[in-house]
């Protein structure tokens, strides 16, 4: 188990390595830094200074290697727009958009596993009918026109829920929630149904073609000779059969959920993540957008990790070395 | 003594697009208690659809149409489902073709025997798990109280069937369908896996519908085997009878094409043509086409099973009321 993880750990090093060079690309290739950090007017002498003084003297591969060891520690530069350090701008924003992500993904899959289980039993109901319906339009509408619908319906008609923000937030050390105040709670709906939506209508039809081919196998067939009850052949022996791709897709869409809030967040004016990264590439702040490049990647690097580990819980055939 | 299973005029129906097939036409046997009967006959004759029927479990859009299948005098082709979930492995085990895929991939057996039990038998978990170990141990699963907690893919095929049979008899069940429960295993195997189905269901007094298409396994373990073709009996009595001296055309075709172990032969017997397809049972009797005693009648009338010499066969040749000379024209 120990090795495993060691071994993913170490296949995961040139992934980050790759996409740290392509952020590192970024800073050569999109906009002068020099030029845009001075501005209009300046002198050889200013602007040899600052060469030095950020590094762009020396070699290519040297200047990789500080990018990287910085990165490592964490340091990323200053914001060109906002300058202050982008770590701290990240560390302030990342709450939020982790918040959004975590409610979201909490919707899909509460909502839309029962969904999948359900039209994946009773393939005939009017109400399965429905449901999938329902699923094509959350698979074809794209986000951002589910988000201003929402608002338009919840906040503009019914003014029910806020169309913007995040609502009070409270102050845990360093991590600031929206989870324990009633605006806050409010301020979520919108933009976790809008970010989930898509991924709910993914599981539920995941779930049910998983169901509906778990349901023919001959076990559930078997099971179902020996008299069990159906809530556990459903349940247990189909729902748990269905689990390891269900878990392969839902880590890779939380990886996206996290990646791509980038709409959401712009529709709800969310302050997260996505936000700020859209900001900065509209003003090409370069080491922010490098910064949320690599943690994009980290994050889907680490899920993955998490996504192998469910396997083992749950698929005992992978569990190597106990077998007899 | 009375009948533990009555099959009667069974009828099996499977509405389609083109109409509505019939898959099992006015079938009928009785299976006494303790008895182990053999179903035999080509792919397609509605052996498993048989086995199906009794345990409630035909793949829909199939559906019993006609006819009624009674356990011990009660009707069960009828009842609702939640009931008959009661008698699905309480009173009636099944055993499948492959163990490789009818163990849950997920629950160790144990779990799986636990479960089975303690649906059915209202036990606690520490009694059910104690009986599964016993159950393990009297199908030869060595080690049984370590192997509890292994998981199928830990089991060799053979193993893994051995599982199987102790889930379909763990609730002690009155009889047990098994559908071709050596089809799938090893040939060393497979005389092993019978035998231990054969002393098992011995001892505990079950009876067993035995399907196969094994002729060998049938010779075996029956007591008394029925020949299915084209959705219906063709012939069914004591299995030394039908062995040796098989009254219907059929019976008596497929049994001749058996290799004989004693002398060389260079051409096994063979039947001339195919079993009709389901819609396009010609009228009158199914195997009529390729009947080398064919005559008039046989295009006609259905024949019912009728009194053979030592079997009964659905065979107008045996119709004493109507000899065969008088309706020759």
């Amino acid at each position: 188990m120990f090795a495993f993880i060691l071994s993913r750990i170490v296949q995961s090093v040139p992934v980050m390595l790759a996409v740290a060079l392509i952020a590192f690309v970024l800073f050569s290739f999109v906009g002068d830094p020099i030029a845009t950090m001075l501005g209009q007017e300046f002198t050889p002498e200013q602007r040899d200074a600052l060469v030095a003084a950020l590094g762009l003297d020396q070699s290519i591969p040297v200047q990789f290697i500080r990018f990287v060891g910085n990165a490592l520690r964490g340091e990323f530069g200053l914001s060109y727009r906002l300058s202050r350090p982008v770590a701290d701008l990240i560390v302030e924003r990342a709450p939020a958009t982790l918040e959004l992500a975590f409610c979201a993904s909490l919707v899909a899959l509460a909502v839309g596993v029962p969904m999948g289980v359900y039209t994946g039993l009773y393939r005939r109901s009017w109400i399965s009918r429905a449901f999938l319906t329902f699923s094509l339009i959350g698979v074809s509408l794209p986000t951002f026109l589910i988000g201003i619908l929402l608002i338009l319906v919840f906040s503009v008609w019914l003014s029910w829920l806020p169309s913007f923000g995040r609502g009070d937030t409270v102050q845990l050390g360093w991590w600031s929630t929206g989870l324990l105040t009633a605006s806050g709670l409010k301020a979520l709906v919108l933009p976790s149904i809008t970010l989930g939506l898509f991924q709910l209508t993914l599981i539920m039809r995941l779930v049910r073609s998983e169901m509906l081919e778990v349901l023919r196998s001959d076990y559930v067939k078997f099971a179902r000779a020996r008299g069990l009850r159906d809530r556990s052949i459903h349940f247990g022996h189909a729902l748990r059969n269905t689990l390891v791709p269900v878990i392969t897709i839902v880590g890779l869409q939380l990886g996206s959920i996290i990646a791509f809030s980038i709409v959401t967040e712009t529709v709800f004016q969310w302050p997260g993540m996505g936000l700020l990264f859209i900001q900065s590439v509209s003003s090409a702040d370069i080491p922010v957008m490098a910064a949320y490049l690599l943690l994009i990647a980290a994050i889907f690097v680490t899920i993955n990790l998490l996504v192998d580990l469910l396997y083992y819980a749950v698929d005992p055939r992978l569990r190597a070395g106990r077998g007899h | 003594m009375a009948a533990l299973l009555e099959v009667r005029d069974l009828v099996v129906e499977f509405p389609t697009r083109r109409g509505t097939l019939r898959a099992l036409d006015r079938v009928s046997f009785d299976i006494a208690p303790g008895e182990v009967l053999g179903v035999v006959g080509e792919s397609g004759a509605g052996k498993s659809m048989t086995g199906a029927a009794i345990i409630g479990l035909l793949e829909p859009p199939g559906r019993v149409a006609g006819g009624s299948i009674s356990l011990r005098g009660q009707r069960i082709d009828n009842l609702p489902p939640r009931e008959m979930r009661k008698i699905r492995g309480k009173r009636i085990g099944a055993i499948f073709q492959d163990p490789l895929t009818t163990l849950n991939p997920l629950y160790t057996v144990g779990r799986q025997l636990t479960e089975t039990m303690r649906t059915h038998l209202g036990i606690d978990a520490a009694e059910a798990r104690r009986r599964a170990i016993g159950w393990l141990e009297m199908v030869g699963i060595p080690a049984a109280s370590e192997r509890i907690d292994a998981y199928p893919h830990q089991f060799s095929g053979g193993m893994r069937q051995r599982v199987v049979i102790a889930l379909a008899l763990c609730a002690e069940p009155e009889m047990v369908v098994a559908d071709e429960p050596t089809t799938a295993l090893d040939v060393s195997i497979q005389a092993q896996v019978i035998a231990l189905l054969k002393r098992l269901t011995r001892e505990k007094g079950t009876s067993v519908m035995l399907i196969t298409h094994d002729m060998g396994v049938i010779a075996e373990t029956a007591d008394r085997v029925a020949v299915m073709y084209a959705g219906r009996v063709a012939e069914i009595g004591p299995v030394r009878s039908v062995v040796k001296a098989a009254a219907h055309p059929y019976s008596a075709g497929l049994m001749a094409s058996i290799p004989p172990l004693t002398h060389k032969v260079d051409h096994l017997p063979q039947i001339d043509g195919a079993m009709p397809r389901l819609n396009a049972i010609p009228t009158g009797c199914a195997y009529n086409p390729r009947c080398p005693h064919v005559f008039d009648r046989c295009r006609v009338e259905r024949p019912e099973l009728i009194d053979a010499p030592e079997t009964k066969a659905a065979c107008w040749l045996f119709d004493s009321h109507a000899p065969r000379e008088r309706s020759h024209v």
